[in-house]
Parts: C-alpha cells; sequence; structure tokens
C-alpha cells in the first residue's frame, strides 16, 4: 500500500517543528537560507498573513523525475517515496529539469555532488514509523498515512467545513497524482509551485513515453525503407551496367544472339 | 609544393596555433577547479537553471552540426545521389566524428559524476529520453569510428580490414542514420516533459520532428561550410556543383520546417506570441530568418546559388541561426521559468576551447591522412586503384 502526506494549510502554524525535526532526522547541517537546498529538504513557506504552507518534494505517483534518469538512480519505491539511489547517479541533472515543482537541489559546489530532496523518511517508514517532519507537527497541519485514508480524511474535512475550505484536493489528478495530498483554505492558485502543475492533469511522463514507444516501429519500417532503397537503386545501377556491358560483348564478338532488351528482361 | 603552402601560411597559423594554446590552458585550468570544487565554481548553474552553455552549446548544437555525416552518408550510398557527391563523403564523415567525439567531452565537463556517464549500458530506464540519447550517441560514435576507419587502413595500408569495411558500408550507413534520426529528434524529445516550464514559442509537441528537420538541414549547410574551410585551409579545389547540389537540398529541407513550424504554431495557437513585442518574439523571429528564410532566398536565385560568396554566406546563416534555435529552446525559454542566466567565462572558454580543439585536429587529421580525394588521388590511386598493390 502506497503511504502519503495530507497537508492541510489552514492549520499551519509556521512553527516550523517540521523543519528541524527534518534537519536532525537528516543530520542536515544548519542553513540560514530560507530555500529548498541541499540542507533544507523542507521549508515552511509564509504565504501572507499567518498563512503558512508546506514547500517539499511532492512524491508524485508517476514521477516524472523517475522517468526522466537515464540510468533509474531515482525509483519511486512501492510505499509512496520517491528516492535517491547515489551509486547509480551519473549528473546529468534531467530530474531537476524534468521536475514540475522545482524540487531537487543540487550540490553545485561538491566535487561528488548528489542530488538532495525529502525522502518522506523512506528508513523511518520501511522500519515501521512515520517521517520525522509528520511526528514533529503540533497542530496536526501534517498527516501520515495510507494515501487512500488520507484522501477520504480530506474529504470529510471538506464536506464538514464546505465555507473554510476551497472544495477541491491538490494531489489526487495534478500531474497524474501525489503522495503528498493538500487542502487549504487559500485558493490554490496563490501558492506558487501547486498553481503551475494545477492545469496539468496527465502523468508528464506520458509525454516522452508517446514518443519513446514509436522507436522500435520506427527502427523496423525505417531500416526496411532504408535497405529498400538501397537495394533498388543499386539493382538498377547493376542491371544498367550489365546491359551495357552486354551491348559492347555484343559489338565486340559480332555475335548478336539476343537483342538487349532481351537480356535486360532475363536478368 | 605542399612545404611551400605551408611556409607561406606561417604567422596566420602561429596566431590561430597561439589561441588555441591559450584557450587550451585556460581550459586545464577551468578543469582543476571545476573537478575540486564542483559545477557551481565555474558555472552560473543552479536549481531552477541545472542546463547551461554546455548543453544548450556544446550537445544540442554540437549534435546538430554533426548532422552532416548521416545526410551525406544517406544521400551517397542509399539515395545514391550521384559520383560527384563521393568526394565530400570523407570530410563529413571527419566532422561527424569529432563533432561527437567532442559532445562526449563536453559531458564529461558537465556531468556532475562523470566516472559514470557508462552507466546506461548496464542501467536501464527505456522510460528516459536521455537513456535513449545517450545510447544512440554512443553506437552512432562508433558507427562513425568504423566509417571512418578505411581512412586509418588506408594511410597504413591494411588491406583485409579494408576490404572488411568496405564490404560493412552499406549497414554501417544504414544503421547510422537510423541511430541519428533516433537521438537528433530525442534531443528535442527532452523537453516534452516541461510543457510548464517552456516559452509557447518554443515547446511543441512536434519538438522531436522539429529538432529532426531542422538537423538534416544544417547538416547539409554545415558541409558547405566546411568545404569552404577546406578550401581556404588547404587551397582544396572547391566542387561548386557538389555544394549547389547541396544548397538545393538546404531550401527544401527549410522550407519543409517551416511549413510544419508555422502550421504546428498555428494549429495550437501560440503563433500570436510571436507578434508580441517581447525580447522571446525577438529571438524567434532571428532565429526562422537566420536558419531558414535568408538561405531559402539566397539559395533560390539561380545566379547566387552557384556562386561561391552567395553559397558561403547562406550556409554561415543556417548554422548560426540553427545555434540560435538550440540555444533558445535549451535557455532562453526556460528563463521565465528558472529566471536569467548567463554563462560565466569559465563556461565560455571550455567551450571555446573544444570548438578550438575540433577545427585543430581536423586540421591535423587533413594533413596526415587520405580525406581529400584531389590531394591523395596520384598517390591513392597508385595504392589503392589496383587492390593488388596493396599485399
Amino acid at each position: 500500500m502506497s503511504k502519503g502526506i495530507l497537508v492541510d494549510i489552514s492549520l499551519c502554524i509556521g512553527c516550523e517543528s517540521c523543519m528541524e525535526a527534518c534537519r536532525t532526522a537528516n543530520g542536515l547541517k544548519p542553513t540560514s537560507q530560507r530555500r529548498l537546498s541541499p540542507d533544507n529538504y523542507v521549508i515552511v513557506e509564509n504565504l501572507e498573513g499567518d498563512v503558512y504552507y508546506r514547500h517539499a518534494c511532492m512524491h508524485c505517483e508517476h514521477a516524472t523525475c523517475v522517468s526522466a534518469c537515464p540510468v533509474a538512480a531515482l525509483e519511486k519505491t512501492e510505499l509512496g517515496p520517491v528516492i535517491w539511489h547515489a551509486e547509480k547517479c551519473m549528473g546529468c541533472r534531467y530530474c531537476l529539469q524534468a521536475c514540475p515543482f522545482q524540487i531537487p537541489t543540487y550540490e553545485w559546489h561538491n566535487p561528488v555532488p548528489s542530488v538532495r530532496k525529502c525522502t518522506m523518511c523512506y528508513d523511518r517508514i520501511v522500519a515501521g514509523g512515520q517521517p520525522a517532519c509528520t511526528e514533529a507537527c503540533p497542530t496536526g497541519a501534517i498527516l501520515f498515512g495510507e494515501r487512500e485514508d488520507l484522501i477520504a480524511e480530506a474529504q470529510r474535512r471538506l464536506r464538514e467545513e464546505p465555507g473554510k475550505y476551497v472544495q477541491h484536493i491538490y494531489g489526487v489528478r495534478e500531474v497524474g497524482g501525489t503522495s503528498l495530498l493538500y487542502i487549504s483554505h487559500v485558493p490554490f492558485e496563490k501558492i506558487p509551485f501547486l498553481a503551475r502543475n494545477l492545469s496539468v492533469q496527465e502523468p508528464l511522463p506520458e509525454l516522452t513515453w508517446r514518443v519513446l514507444s514509436k522507436i522500435p516501429n520506427l527502427v523496423g519500417f525505417g531500416g526496411v525503407f532504408l535497405f529498400g532503397v538501397y537495394w533498388i537503386i543499386n539493382r538498377r545501377i547493376k542491371l544498367e551496367r550489365m546491359a551495357k556491358e552486354n551491348q559492347l560483348e555484343a559489338k565486340e564478338d559480332f555475335i548478336e544472339e539476343l537483342p538487349p532488351e532481351q537480356l535486360d528482361s532475363e536478368e | 609544393m605542399k612545404l611551400n603552402a605551408l611556409g607561406s601560411r606561417l604567422p596566420r597559423l602561429t596566431f590561430w596555433r597561439g589561441l588555441l594554446f591559450a584557450l587550451w590552458i585556460l581550459g586545464a585550468y577551468v578543469a582543476v577547479i571545476r573537478f575540486t570544487k564542483g559545477l557551481g565554481a565555474v558555472t552560473n548553474l543552479r536549481d531552477d537553471f541545472p542546463w547551461g552553455l554546455w548543453i544548450g552549446f556544446d550537445v544540442l548544437c554540437g549534435v546538430a552540426l554533426a548532422a552532416g555525416g548521416f545526410t551525406v552518408a544517406a544521400l551517397v550510398y542509399i539515395f545514391d545521389a550521384g559520383k560527384k557527391y563521393h568526394a565530400i563523403v570523407r570530410p563529413t564523415i571527419l566532422t561527424a566524428f569529432l563533432g561527437y567525439l567532442l559532445v562526449i567531452v563536453a559531458l564529461l565537463f558537465d556531468l556532475g559524476r562523470p566516472w559514470n556517464i557508462w552507466h546506461p549500458i548496464i542501467m536501464w530506464n527505456p522510460h528516459s529520453v536521455m537513456f535513449e540519447v545517450g545510447w544512440c550517441v554512443m553506437l552512432y560514435t562508433a558507427v562513425l569510428a568504423l566509417e571512418f576507419s578505411p581512412v586509418v587502413f588506408e594511410k597504413f595500408r591494411w588491406r583485409w580490414p579494408l576490404r572488411v569495411m568496405r564490404s560493412l558500408t552499406i549497414v554501417l550507413v544504414v544503421a547510422g542514420v537510423l541511430l541519428s534520426t533516433l537521438h537528433q529528434s530525442s534531443l528535442g524529445s527532452l523537453y516534452l516533459i516541461v510543457p510548464q516550464k517552456m516559452h509557447p514559442l518554443w515547446y511543441s509537441p512536434l519538438l522531436p520532428l522539429l529538432f529532426f528537420i531542422s538537423a538534416v538541414g544544417v547538416g547539409l549547410a554545415m558541409t558547405i561550410f566546411e568545404s569552404f574551410l577546406s578550401h581556404r585551409a588547404f587551397r582544396k579545389e572547391l566542387e561548386l556543383d557538389v555544394l549547389t547540389g547541396l544548397a538545393r537540398g538546404v531550401i527544401l529541407v527549410e522550407v519543409i520546417y517551416l511549413t510544419v513550424r508555422f502550421l504546428d504554431m498555428a494549429g495550437r495557437g501560440t503563433l500570436s506570441f510571436a507578434f508580441h513585442p517581447t525580447r522571446e518574439a525577438g529571438l524567434f523571429w532571428a532565429e526562422i530568418f537566420l536558419m531558414s528564410v535568408v538561405p531559402i532566398v539566397i539559395y533560390s536565385v539561380p545566379k547566387f546559388v552557384v556562386h561561391r560568396t552567395w553559397l558561403f554566406w547562406g550556409a554561415v546563416s543556417t548554422v548560426v541561426g540553427l545555434v540560435m534555435n538550440r540555444l533558445n529552446v535549451s535557455i532562453t525559454s526556460l528563463e521565465g521559468w528558472g529566471g536569467a542566466y548567463f554563462p560565466k567565462w569559465q563556461e565560455i572558454v571550455v567551450t571555446a576551447a573544444l570548438v578550438a580543439t575540433g577545427f585543430a585536429v581536423f586540421e591535423w587529421v587533413a594533413r596526415n591522412f587520405p580525406i581529400f580525394p584531389r590531394e591523395e588521388t596520384a598517390e591513392e590511386a597508385a595504392l589503392a586503384g589496383e587492390k593488388p598493390a596493396y599485399a
């Protein structure tokens, strides 16, 4: 079963307990930077007034980064988290380029650079626990659980307080579905990293697979076509040459058993 | 005769050599910094702009400008365009081969963990466009090495490998055309996955097709361009009728390109962006005019298409336009999302050093191996004309 995290923006008070817990659990260096970086897997962003939201990996169901990686260094695990395997990565950074949420960060100043991002605390989940951030959250603004259960819970909250919430669960359909689910009392259009994919319903890997899946046919038909053209043209040239040689021979030997046309057709 | 030519050229060559060495020393310095301090120390790359000049120019343009290799090989060996084109096959294959080798060197600079560059061989992800590009570039570089190998065998008079390669010619050419079709287009497919990040003037579901068509066009143009450089450097005679033929090919390809590009844009309703007074629109029209319109106009004039100066400038225009197109796709179109990007001088130095190396190696190979039919014919005819002469 696939795990997920439900983010209820209306409950987040911006205390940053999740950021602290994440830093400790993942051994990240303290930094004053207020943006995703190799040492910031999760950021609590202040949208306006007392509205805060979580900014971190969405762990997409059909992860764009996973489909983009040429060496399968990124993996969508069965448990839900999207994780990165250092020993496979060759550093092409197509994952950074492809991510629709612009989440993965790179160690630009490391000669042996890693791709760094939230792992949903994969190791803790495998061990039967929950991510450090959801454990630390004092208000229940982030909730860990089975994705299906979380969707049901989100639906319940939207139903019970229709006046409070925007009637939409972000992450059920966006980019084909994400393990992170958001409900909010402010329009999703206002939240920059989510807004850009509000209208994208299709899993993005489909866009490239549509082309890649045509390759076997292209190679097959292309190969036959090219060899065919070569064979036809080459044969015509050979026949012409033979016809000429035959004519020459015919003249030289003064033998005219067959006219050239018939030689042609025999060939 | 050859020595004279060299002697009279010595000052000019010294200047170019000086430039080459300067670039190599700077490039080596940048390499040391890059491999000890990381990519960030020598590039303006960042998380929201992970691909810069090295991918946009060295890889995207490098591969496209090397497209002459498969285009001319197909024309000569498959479509049997005519005997006269045989003269340009070898320099074109050499240009392509060097182009791909330089792309690989550029990748070694650009990849974060270049020592893992071979990983796609054993770690597969057929869903990744990059995986497919990696495989095709690898295989096609091997094909180019084999296509070029007869030149080396001839030089050292190895007869049986030469015969083996000759019998393989058509298989190699077909493989080369297929592999090139795949990865020339796939370099465009790379960007299919970021529809929301790219400027609508450049994002299109037809990117793979557009990349392929423009690569064929610039492949022909580069062959014209390269003939002129060889003409200047080696006093090689210009095969004007060959170049005219190629130029007519450029017209055909660029007309197809414009048709597909504008029909696609009109169909998806993105054409209006070209008429907004924006920097992007300006760059779009510059690219369209230089790559396609200018060569079509020049080469359509009967007097110009047979005239050496016009042939040259038409090709230059196509090449410059293609470079603009690839940089627009890989950089301009993504600046709206990731913010402005301009390469650091270190990025430019590495790129310039690679280009200069390409020219230098071409020159060295051309002076030492039988590349041009003219210069070597007498010698070569004695050598290769009668087969038994090898043994």
